[in-house]
């Protein structure tokens, strides 16, 4: 098994790991940080195949890398987007949550 | 000459991750926030400039090495500041993790 | 087994472990750290993966600056850990079945590749000559797929109007509430007036060198956000408020830059975003620096968040 292989796996596992977080985290920020772990796995799986399509003297295909750090900069964008949709939320309703039934316990007073 | 700076290099990059093995060790066994912050940096300052030292020798070029030193220059500056503003974190807040 | 796969067995499984952690640790800050941890991992990853340009971008963006953007979310939602309504057993099992079968078809996938492997990297090498760059990951970003660069960096301006737009009604045009210490501390002070000059000159070289070594526009905008941000947040200088001329100005000099010299490949080349004979590499240096400044600009408004505070006259 060579290194292209081993981080294929490697990034199949980050996708499973971060599609948990993702379903069973209540809390927004910790779902966006899930989020980014699937990414990852998944910019990993690119990375694979960019390593496995290595020719003509370079380390690996260059059209899957440069595609990744494309891919790297919008998930930027994107969180931080999602984490200003968060804060907006807990300003408006007083406690960042998305869920929808309203017997948890609610200590702070909203803030708006 | 190169059997030298090889062993040079195995010698001192062992003798760094030592340290930093060190130091980890003391960030999860010592009690409270301040002894880990002052295992952490002695000992991984020095770990640090042990393997840049021993990394030195294997470099093919004077902007390489000087690479290396300015790495090892600017960690030190970040650890030692952020190690100052956790301290005063500490000191302001109280040690509550 | 060389030294090196065991390396990277290593690598695979602290990426793993502290992957895991980060989903599994109890309070939301102890995850934004294990988080930051994982992105410099991933970054050693992505050497190991010889893709050198994209473990820059990984360690600035992915590590660095998602981490900076999380930790600020965190330390302004402290109260919230209250919500502590915790999914029940049989929805976790549910979830833990569906992810190991998600993972068990990717894997399948993983170890059987394709007897031939399409690659594009001969048609890369032959087709960067005429463009004056030495890259190969930064002739894609910017000859043969540099209308995907353009919307990248497009998408960037449309998040930034997004989290811009998100303001509250008072704090229209005002100013971002990046104010984290009421007194900055004499050591942040020193840094803050440290660093900035190296990191100018090291994020000027990470753009310049990225023409033929790795390196590129992002991760060197990123250095320089970094650094704006570093003296922002030590009190040295004020956060702008977004309807700034200047402000506005930086961030859309990069990509207008680039839509023009785009358009004007119509006219003096034969498609959009071709570049003419012999202006190749002028053009793209002139290109990745605006879009440097840009990027720079960009990320750390980003970074910055919405506007707080309205704007005093």
């Amino acid at each position: 098994m060579n290194a292209a292989t081993l981080f294929g796996l490697c990034g199949a596992a980050l996708v499973g790991i971060g599609l948990y977080g993702l379903i069973t985290n209540p809390e927004p920020l910790r779902k966006i940080l899930a989020f980014n772990l699937l990414g990852s796995g998944v910019f990993l799986l690119f990375g694979m195949i960019a390593r496995r399509a290595a020719a003509a003297g370079l380390g690996g295909d260059p059209v899957p890398q440069a595609m990744v750090i494309t891919a790297i900069v919008v998930a930027f964008a994107a969180t931080a987007m999602a984490i200003a949709l968060v804060q907006r939320l807990a300003d408006e309703t007083g406690r960042a949550s998305i869920s929808s039934d309203s017997s948890d316990a609610v200590d702070g007073e909203g803030k708006s | 000459m190169s059997l030298v700076m090889d062993i040079w290099t195995i010698c001192a990059v062992s003798a760094g991750a030592l340290f930093f093995l060190a130091g980890t060790v003391g960030l999860l066994r010592f009690p409270d926030t301040l002894t880990r912050l002052h295992a952490l940096t002695k000992v991984d300052n020095l770990g640090l400039g042990l393997i840049t030292l021993g990394l030195l020798p294997q470099t093919s070029s004077l902007l390489l090495a000087v690479k290396l030193v300015i790495v090892w220059l600017l960690v030190q500056l970040s650890g030692a500041v952020v190690t100052q503003l956790v301290a005063g974190a500490i000191r302001q807040h109280g040690a509550d993790g | 087994m060389s030294i090196a796969s065991v390396f990277d067995i290593a690598v695979v499984a602290l990426i793993l472990a502290i992957g895991a952690s980060t989903i599994l640790v109890r309070t939301a800050f102890a995850a934004v750290v294990m988080f930051a941890v994982y992105g410099l991992l991933l970054s050693i990853a992505w050497v190991r993966l010889h893709a050198v340009d994209v473990a820059l971008t990984e360690a600035a963006i992915g590590g660095g600056m998602t981490g900076l953007l999380l930790l600020g979310a965190v330390a302004r939602s402290r109260s919230d850990d209250v919500d502590r309504v915790r999914v029940g057993y049989p929805v976790r099992l549910a979830a833990g079945g569906l992810c190991a079968l998600v993972v068990a078809g990717l894997a399948i996938v993983v170890l059987h590749p394709p007897a031939a492997v399409p690659t594009l990297a001969p048609v890369v090498m032959e087709n960067l000559p005429p463009s004056g760059l030495g890259n190969p990951v930064a002739g894609v970003l910017f000859v043969f797929r540099a209308l995907d660069t353009l919307l990248e960096k497009v998408v960037v301006l449309l998040a930034l109007l997004g989290v811009w737009s998100l303001a509250p009604d008072r704090a229209w045009g005002g100013t971002p509430g990046l104010q984290v210490y009421a007194k900055p501390d004499p050591p942040l002070i020193f840094l803050a007036q440290l660093l900035p000059p190296v990191g100018i000159v090291f994020g000027i070289y990470m753009c310049w060198v990225g023409a033929k070594d790795p390196g590129g526009a992002f991760q060197g905008g990123t250095v320089l956000a970094a650094m704006w941000l570093l003296v922002i947040v030590a009190g040295l200088q004020k956060a702008p408020a977004i309807s700034r001329l200047w402000l506005r100005g930086l961030l859309i000099a990069g990509p207008m830059l680039f839509l023009a010299i785009g358009l004007a490949g119509w006219v003096f080349a034969d498609a959009f975003l071709a570049y003419p004979e012999g202006y190749a590499k002028p053009l793209i240096v002139a290109v990745e620096a605006t879009l440097t400044l840009s990027i720079a600009v960009a990320l750390a408004m980003l970074a910055a968040g919405p506007p707080e505070r309205a704007q005093q006259q």
